[in-house]
């Protein structure tokens, strides 16, 4: 779906900050930044980047059994996260490996998914809130919404406080908008009036099937039909991914209810590692999106603001070494306990599980020294 | 999951008109859905984090009313009249117990849990496991279920097995307004996520509360009548099916002892194989039908358990497998005495 006229854009394809109405109600939230923020933006996009690759490369060389690549669709997440403020609560789907880093999540628990060592891989509460990740297409969404329910029942959202009032952030993708549960989900949170927004990158395809099959109108523009306010974004411009999402957590947060926002973005590399888009989409559109490139239009933006040289290769040599912790770390990851299938099946005592988990013990002990 | 539930103080419940306030050995006469309403009540009473949410559960008090009179008591913000769509009731109350909250969905008819189906069985049951342990779903399903009733197309069903098979959830089903008290006051109060399935031909039967009880551990199964050469077990309405059967059996010279299973998941077999082997017989009933069903489970086990006990092949008698009949049929696929009086003249014969 091509962008419209009311897309939020704040940075130009070439980095040139814009000026005009269109950009004035959002660029109050720029200038609330300062250099490091910005410098983080681009540091957080650079490092998943090459996290991104570095985990392509483990899987080809048989080291995840797959992977799923976020590559182009860093701005929509780096600034979309660092729009939540602390206390926010982020449910993600599964591709949001840049929201996880600008949550602190030590992301080799994206690596232990798919190297098959945990359904898990951390700790929410200890994750700044960022929840675990979700593969069935829109299940989260509801989660999300409940959670949202949560807050605004126990009263900590219009409180007047923005450092205080909670808000929740609901990742997904295209494809979920033709799920139930993301309509059920915008349904209930207009009912409920959560304190939540809905963020959907359109990243133009649901594996093979392009955005056009699964809608005849600009999707944030489905918002509208749920009672819910919608405003599309650049989603490969940071800054205005950030301002949107800013705005729109702070209304929820605020109390005017929950908020949908539509970030067109692209996914530049397959679905999976077991995809092939070669079968479905034209080189043509790939390179169009190519030169939209997220993190070189906000390389230029820095470099006009006097970043030079210095920053830039700081940051590749971050990204390098986080890189190469990862790689190393990864191939430590050992095979997970067999008491891990029975111990948290339930919270409290089950008689079946005990009884598995003790049979299993015997039946691996009886082999001796020789298993 | 803890033996007993930690009951209020007598003066908890307020403004109740259908459950007097628990005292020193109240026994109050009530049928299982107004134990049900009690027991809700108690449990909100108890725990400000518990919360109903469902279809039409408020201001009607739910289509079979079990929840009458609890939102004018408790607020809309405890019990929720929820948009019509399961998913989005069982998706929420994942989230909200995510949050805290002890939420307890009404799913309105057996036959309509299946569009929440995904995420009882791929979110619900799995997001403890998930978080290796490091978040609880304290979420409980209740659900009409079964026959009887003589309703319309997906309004008589037992889907009872679709959630068993699922590692993750506990099912249980009171047979009696006691246990209908007690049993979900303990529903409410585990830490797992527990699936109540409610015998809705049973609403409207009166039977005593003992309101200054205490409850049986939640995952027990139980002798409701003693006998030495059959034993049957089932649950839900089918126990009153087969403490007929059992007073037929009697007259004609058979000793039946009848266990209610109570909890199908897990399954407590302790009392099931003690009883097999005194009697050395064994017939489970169920309304649901009896392919891939808890029955099968329960004949399998218990012939592994028991092997030596048995005197006869453990027998089945259950709903067809066919889909659940119009009703005028419904006396014909629901297991009744005589069937059961069949199934335990082919053990005896044995």
């Amino acid at each position: 779906m091509a962008e419209t006229v009311e897309t939020v854009q704040l940075l130009s394809a070439d980095g040139v900050l814009q000026q005009g109405a269109a950009a004035d109600e959002y660029l109050p939230f720029i200038d609330a930044l300062g250099d490091d923020d910005l410098k983080r933006f681009h540091r957080d996009m650079v490092v998943t980047r090459r996290f991104d690759v570095e985990a392509a490369n483990l899987q080809r060389q048989g080291q995840l059994g797959l992977w799923v690549p976020s590559m182009g669709q860093e701005a929509a997440q780096v600034g979309s996260a660092h729009a939540a403020r602390d206390q926010d609560h982020l449910f993600p789907a599964y591709r949001e490996h840049a929201v996880a880093m600008v949550r602190g999540v030590d992301v080799l628990g994206i690596i232990g998914l798919l190297r098959g060592t945990t359904h898990g891989g951390w700790n929410p509460a200890e994750s700044k809130n960022f929840h675990l990740y979700t593969l069935v297409i829109a299940s989260q969404t509801l989660h999300a919404t409940g959670y949202a329910m949560g807050i605004a029942l126990d009263g900590l959202h219009a409180t007047g406080d923005p450092l205080v009032d909670e808000a929740v952030i609901v990742y997904f993708g295209d494809g979920s908008m033709s799920q139930g549960d993301l309509n059920e989900a915008l349904v209930f949170a207009a009912s409920y009036q959560t304190p939540q927004v809905f963020f959907l990158q359109n990243n133009h395809w649901a594996i093979s099937v392009p955005v056009s099959v699964q809608s005849r109108i600009p999707l944030y523009q489905r918002s509208a039909g749920f009672g819910i306010p919608g405003i599309q974004v650049d989603g490969n411009d940071v800054l205005a991914s950030f301002a949107v999402t800013r705005q729109g957590l702070d209304a929820a947060r605020a109390g005017a209810g929950p908020r949908f926002i539509e970030a067109l973005t692209y996914r530049i590399g397959a679905h999976t590692s077991s995809d092939d888009p070669t079968k479905y989409r034209t080189d043509a559109e790939l390179q169009r999106w190519v030169a939209k490139d997220p993190i070189i239009r906000f390389e230029k933006y820095l470099r006009t603001r006097g970043e030079g040289d210095a920053f830039f290769a700081d940051v590749a040599v971050e990204a390098e070494d986080f890189a190469s912790d990862i790689r190393r770390r990864t191939l430590e990851l050992g095979t997970p306990s067999t008491d891990k299938m029975f111990d948290h099946v339930y919270s409290e005592p089950h008689p079946v599980t005990s009884a598995q988990k003790a049979w299993l013990a015997d039946y691996e002990s009886s082999f001796g020294d020789d298993q | 999951m803890s033996d007993t539930v930690t009951r209020a103080e007598p003066a908890a419940p307020t403004g109740s008109a259908t459950a007097p306030a628990p005292t020193e050995s109240a026994i109050a006469q009530m049928p299982l859905a107004k134990a049900v309403n009690a027991g809700l009540r108690q449990a909100m009473a108890n725990d400000p984090r518990v919360l109903l949410m469902g279809e039409d559960i408020g201001p009607l008090g739910g289509v079979f009313r079990v929840t009458e009179g609890l939102q004018a008591e408790f607020g809309p913000r405890r019990v929720l009249d929820t948009p019509l769509a399961e998913s989005g009731i069982v998706g929420t109350a994942i989230g909200l117990a995510m949050r805290g909250y002890r939420p307890v969905c009404e799913i309105q008819f057996d036959g309509f849990i299946f569009p929440g189906f995904d995420q009882i069985t791929s979110q619900l049951a799995k997001m403890t496991n998930r978080h290796e342990g490091q978040v609880q779903m304290p979420v409980v399903i209740r659900v009409p279920y079964g026959g009887h009733i003589g309703a319309v197309e997906h309004h008589q069903e037992s889907p009872e097995a679709y959630f068993a098979h699922t590692p993750g959830l506990r099912l249980v089903s009171p047979s009696t307004p006691n246990d209908a008290f007690w049993m979900i006051q303990e529903a409410i109060a585990s830490n797992d996520p527990v699936m109540f399935f409610e015998p809705k031909s049973r609403y409207w039967h009166k039977g005593p509360v003992d309101l200054s009880g205490s409850a049986a551990p939640l995952h027990s199964s139980r002798v409701v009548r003693t006998g030495t050469e059959v034993t049957l077990v089932g649950h839900g309405a089918m126990v009153t099916v087969m403490l007929q059967a059992a007073e037929l059996a009697a007259a004609e010279g058979t000793s039946v002892e009848v266990i209610d299973l109570r909890s199908l998941s897990p399954i407590d077999y302790g009392p099931i194989v003690a009883s097999v082997q005194k009697t050395g017989r064994l017939i489970v009933a169920s309304e649901a039908p009896g392919f891939v069903s808890v029955s099968s489970e329960i004949a399998a086990t218990v012939t592994e358990m028991a092997f030596y006990s048995l005197e006869a092949p453990v027998l089945r008698v259950t709903g067809f497998d066919a889909p659940f009949p119009a009703a005028k049929l419904e006396t014909v696929y629901l297991p009744d005495a005589d069937r059961i009086l069949e199934a335990v003249d082919r053990s005896m014969a044995y």
